[in-house]
């Protein structure tokens, strides 16, 4: 997992709510049993038409490739089924940040196993975001804020262990393999 | 001793090490449940780091959501389709994890065979790759999905890392009237809730209403529990639960039966337990219950008009509703009677009590998809079967079907389908399919008129 520490970059808008997981990434593109290669199928049916061809007009198309880093999106994004596939189509487009309102809790899981940082800011300031028409969001994990450009800053919440894992780059399984004692104990304890 | 909820209960048994200002609870699994779209990558990941399942003895895999439910059932919709049920064939046969494959008398939907198992049990832990996992809440588990990087953890630890969920009781007052079901019932708390508004709680269903549910019926509420965005749901287990239980293959053996019953009876929160949140319902006031948006709390009650909010403009143009317009009565191309949610015997049952000496409307297509093998053989064996068949219905083989739509069962861009399944997304059915959520009660009754129907009309 790459680490995670600061990160300045131009973001992209979808001001829906509820974006559900079937949105970011429809079921159709969950056959295959590889994680690589689910960027271009990222918001399909949103960014296709009927015969496959890229709608011009979609701003996922227009700024595809140019380095947005950050999706700012609307309440409850994430919504829906467990599929990590979601996560893996929103990096494999280019993104490492989500900021909304409120974020799924199992989209938000995914997301930290995976070094994509999900950060939950409050309703005036998700409104400041938006109303920032150009320019970059600057993202601090270390002191869990967000910037406008304006220098207007929030401090994010995020679990300290995830976080812990996301500075330093490492995944959470490699802890839990390394607990296998107090597990053994448990089974002897309580099965 | 302190009054404690029942997930304190089930939460505190299941604790290999406590929550720490550093580190979340690390939650030890009773039954990880295991299908073939979610888990490659994490078996993959084992393989890559030299890692062993800690539990097979733990672990049931099953084929669900990719296989076709025609009867040539290894007809798949594409080569991935085949690789990836392929994929699950070797990843159980390396690993040691039994598997419920396509032909044994034993597959279906996860959610639907667990339980029929007896795999689901009072005061488990269990996680699965899928989100609809909420539904063994209703045998009074704890019960809740998982990405597939969390499927790669309990699969070599048996464990997770977890902070503890906020409690949020929803008190069911009175009893649901005729023609009113579970679905109805949860639709119209998800409604209440919003669908984001029970995220971070586990929802502990209580109350008269919830008392006089049958086990199926409980298994419809918990699985929606996620629509309203919660970890899970749950229900206290009592006689009825135990009962339907009994003598199911992984349930506890006769010799041991009444040690886990009298232990299963403490599964209950104490008297004077608090809850972070609680919300009240009135069962008698709930109508049979139909969405007419893009959003699972986006519902009606039958005889209710669509909305005329501003911010719902966005979902009404998708379905194609006129603010105001009645919902009833709306021409419908598809009726889908399936999924996790509602495609157990009893809502078989509901379903052919409607469509019994009926057709399907003229053009409709009415799908059936029952949720296990087990399901299938037992609607044959009451003449249930037969019922479908004559009422024109196609009667398919136990998988995910429709309701998720990867493996070709599915709506034409526009179509529109009232349907017994879990989400009515944008596109949730096919790309520019339409969906409106209903009970099977509702369903078979659409079906019978070829429009949006109240069903109570046919249970005068």
């Amino acid at each position: 997992m790459q680490a995670f520490h600061k990160l300045c970059s131009a973001f992209i808008t979808l001001p829906m709510e509820n974006i559900d997981t079937d949105q970011i990434i429809p079921a159709r593109f969950l056959k295959q049993t590889h994680r690589e290669g689910l960027g271009e199928a990222l918001f399909y049916d949103w960014r296709y038409e009927a015969n496959g061809q890229p709608k011009p007009d979609q701003v996922l198309n227009q700024k595809a490739g140019q380095d947005y880093e950050i999706l700012v999106a609307g309440r409850n994004f994430g919504c829906g089924s467990s599929r990590e596939h979601a996560v893996w189509a929103l990096q494999g487009y280019g993104f490492r940040v989500i900021i909304s309102p409120s974020i799924g809790d199992i989209f938000k899981s995914n997301a930290l196993k995976n070094g994509l940082l999900p950060i939950e800011v409050d309703a005036p300031f998700y409104e400041r975001i938006r109303a920032q028409e150009v320019g970059a969001l600057f993202i601090d994990l270390e002191k869990q804020e967000v910037k406008l450009a304006s220098g207007e800053i929030q401090t994010f919440s995020i679990d300290s262990f995830a976080r812990l894992c996301l500075l330093k780059g490492v995944d959470q399984l490699g802890y839990l393999v390394g607990m296998d004692e107090a597990i053994g104990s448990f089974e002897r304890r309580a099965l | 001793m302190h009054p404690r909820t029942l997930l304190d209960k089930i939460w505190s048994a299941h604790e290999v090490a406590a929550e720490s200002a550093d580190h979340p609870a690390i939650l030890y699994i009773d039954r990880h449940l295991v299908h073939e779209v979610t888990s490659p990558q994490a078996f993959t990941e084992l393989r890559q780091r030299g890692l062993r399942v800690r539990r097979p003895d733990k672990t049931f895999a099953t084929l669900d959501h990719s296989i076709p439910t025609d009867a040539r059932r290894e007809a798949y919709v594409d080569d991935q389709a085949r690789l990836q049920v392929e994929t699950l064939r070797r990843n159980c046969r390396d690993f040691g994890v039994e598997l419920f494959d396509l032909g044994s008398s034993t597959q279906g939907i996860i959610h639907v065979i667990a339980p029929e198992l007896g795999l689901t049990l009072p005061g488990q832990t269990i996680v699965c790759g899928d989100s609809h996992t909420s539904t063994h809440g209703a045998f009074g588990a704890l019960a809740f999905g998982i990405g597939t990087s969390e499927v790669g953890h309990v699969l070599a630890t048996q464990c997770l890392l977890q902070k503890k969920p906020k409690t949020l009781a929803v008190h069911v007052e009175g009893q649901l009237g005729r023609g009113v079901t579970a679905k109805d019932l949860i639709l119209a708390i998800i409604q209440k809730l919003g669908s984001g508004g029970g995220t971070g709680y586990v929802l502990e269903y209580r109350g008269p209403a919830i008392e006089a549910l049958d086990m199926e019926a409980r298994m419809t509420l918990c699985n929606m529990s996620i629509e309203a965005g919660a970890k899970a749901g749950l229900i206290a287990p009592d006689e009825r639960t135990f009962a339907w239980l009994r003598s199911r293959r992984y349930a506890p053996a006769e010799s041991a039966w009444e040690g886990a019953v009298t232990a299963w009876r403490q599964l209950r929160s104490d008297v004077g337990a608090v809850f972070d949140r609680e919300i009240y319902m009135d069962a008698h006031a709930i109508a049979p219950m139909v969405t007419f948006g893009t959003s699972p709390d986006q519902s009606v009650g039958i005889q209710d008009h669509v909305p005329t909010d501003d911010h719902l403009q966005g979902a009404l143009q998708y379905m194609r509703w006129q603010p105001g317009q009645k919902v009833e009565g709306v021409p419908i191309d598809v009726v889908f009677i399936g999924s996790c949610t509602n495609s157990r015997i009893t809502d078989l049952r509901a379903a052919a009590k409607i469509l019994k000496g009926r057709h399907a409307a003229p053009g409709l297509r009415l799908m059936i998809v029952p949720g296990s093998v087990e399901v299938k053989r037992q609607a044959e064996v009451e003449g249930l079967a037969k019922i479908f068949l004559e009422a024109g219905a196609e009667w398919r083989e136990p998988g995910c079907s429709m309701c998720i739509a990867m493996n070709g069962d599915q709506l034409q861009p526009g179509q529109l389908a009232v349907s017994t399944s879990n989400r009515n997304f944008a596109g949730r059915q096919g790309k520019g399919s339409r969906t409106i959520l209903a009970s099977p009660l509702t369903a078979a009754a659409s079906a019978v008129t070829g429009h949006l129907t109240d069903p109570r009309v046919f249970l005068l």
